[in-house]
């Protein structure tokens, strides 16, 4: 009697443990055989590719206006701070007076002998010495920025593009001691009390990060043209270094053009026609 | 008198134990919040996720879409139900707050009562915070 009832009670236990077991295993099998739909990520229709972006500043066709409007459209657009912006006291009480070293610049206008400090030679066309320069992050093939990161925060996209995941970057500066063009700003204070009128397309940043151009990424991805592009009334053409038949290509073949510190190998893929 | 000790024991032990439920009986908790959806959103019926996977897990469809838009440039999603969607927190119609308009509404007051603090929002802005 006793000994039936035990034998009774493990095979009920048995059966009741391969319920147990069978309803997930179930569930897996029931959800794998109806789940065809699954989600896709994918590029905008209207995006633009390159194998490797670049841009070519015909410096001939800048003057003071054009370089004006250019650095407008990018900081604007990119709301990146401008120091002498007058702070609204009502939003930001008791703002710091700023520190014109910490400024942040995406795209600026700088004299030959410091962009070319290379080719100062001692007899330079008289010319040089007044053009103004336009200067911004080269892309470089080989990024030193890219290589000094810690957090891969810098990384190089596969078009060629160097680009910063503000996500990431932990203000370490290494970048900015790798970079020898001097291409990136730190934030060293909240940004947005210095922004006139903050752009919704594009995030600001925030105190602790390294920023700099992002050869309009953003733009790039609905087909449009970068914002320096559309400004410099011809100046700024940018395209792929890696197609002959590019417009890039084309212009660096017509004409005779320099890069910036080449001599230090990072392989800089912003050209100037002078 | 060794058995009322265990019982006497055994009833105090179950009161200990219950003691988070008698709390709960006796005093009265805030419910938690539910995030109200704006009128667009409501139009619109169909999200990313359906509801109950978007509440437990859009920290990391966020995460995912993030590194996907930044690394990859990977800014378009169909998702499982067919719909499309730009891949962006604040920007454009077709990103989450394109549909859901209202940031304080939607997003901070769980946040708030769940007392978690993401920073999206010390970079990303908010078209009514512009305003």
């Amino acid at each position: 009697m006793m000994e039936k009832s035990r034998r009774s009670f493990l095979k009920v236990a048995g059966i009741a443990a391969i319920g147990l077991g069978a309803a997930p295993a179930m569930n897996f099998a029931a959800s794998d055989s109806h789940g065809t739909a699954t989600a896709v990520k994918g590029k905008n229709h209207e995006a633009l590719s390159a194998h490797r972006w670049g841009m070519v500043i015909d410096t001939n066709k800048l003057n003071e206006e054009v370089v004006e409007s250019i650095n407008h459209a990018c900081h604007k657009a990119h709301n990146v701070p401008d120091f002498n912006h007058e702070v609204d006291e009502e939003k930001f009480p008791n703002t710091r007076p700023v520190n014109p070293n910490q400024d942040i610049k995406w795209i600026w206008e700088e004299h030959f002998k410091y962009a070319f400090p290379d080719k100062e030679d001692e007899f330079l066309a008289e010319k040089f010495k007044h053009l103004p320069f336009l200067v911004t992050c080269n892309h470089c093939k080989n990024a030193p920025c890219v290589k000094a990161c810690p957090t891969q925060a810098t990384f190089k996209r596969e078009d060629g593009i160097v680009l910063m995941d503000f996500h990431r970057c932990i203000g370490c500066r290494f970048c900015m001691a790798a970079c020898p063009y001097g291409s990136r700003s730190f934030n060293f204070r909240d940004p947005r009390p210095f922004i006139d009128e903050v752009v919704p397309e594009f995030p600001t940043r925030t105190k602790g990060v390294v920023e700099k151009c992002n050869l309009c990424a953003e733009r790039l991805a609905i087909g449009e043209q970068p914002h320096c592009v559309e400004a410099s009334e011809g100046a700024i053409v940018v395209g792929d270094l890696e197609d002959p038949e590019s417009d890039v290509r084309v212009l660096l073949n017509e004409n005779y053009s320099i890069r910036r510190k080449q001599a230090l190998g990072t392989e800089p893929s912003v050209y100037y026609v002078v | 008198m060794n058995k009322n000790t265990i019982i006497a024991g055994l009833v105090i032990f179950v009161a200990a134990v219950l003691s988070p439920i008698w709390f709960n009986m006796v005093t009265t908790t805030q419910a938690a919040p539910e995030p109200e959806l704006s009128a667009k959103a409501k139009a619109a019926k169909k999200c990313v996720l359906d509801k109950f996977d978007m509440r437990a897990n859009h920290m990391s469809l966020l995460d995912d879409w993030r590194d996907s838009v930044v690394r990859d440039a990977d800014r378009m999603y169909t998702a499982a139900n067919g719909h499309e969607f730009n891949m962006s927190l604040s920007t454009g119609e077709n990103s989450c707050l394109g549909c859901h308009e209202d940031k304080e509404k939607f997003c901070d007051s769980c946040h708030t009562y769940a007392s978690v603090t993401p920073y999206c929002w010390e970079c990303h802005t908010t078209p009514k915070e512009i305003k």
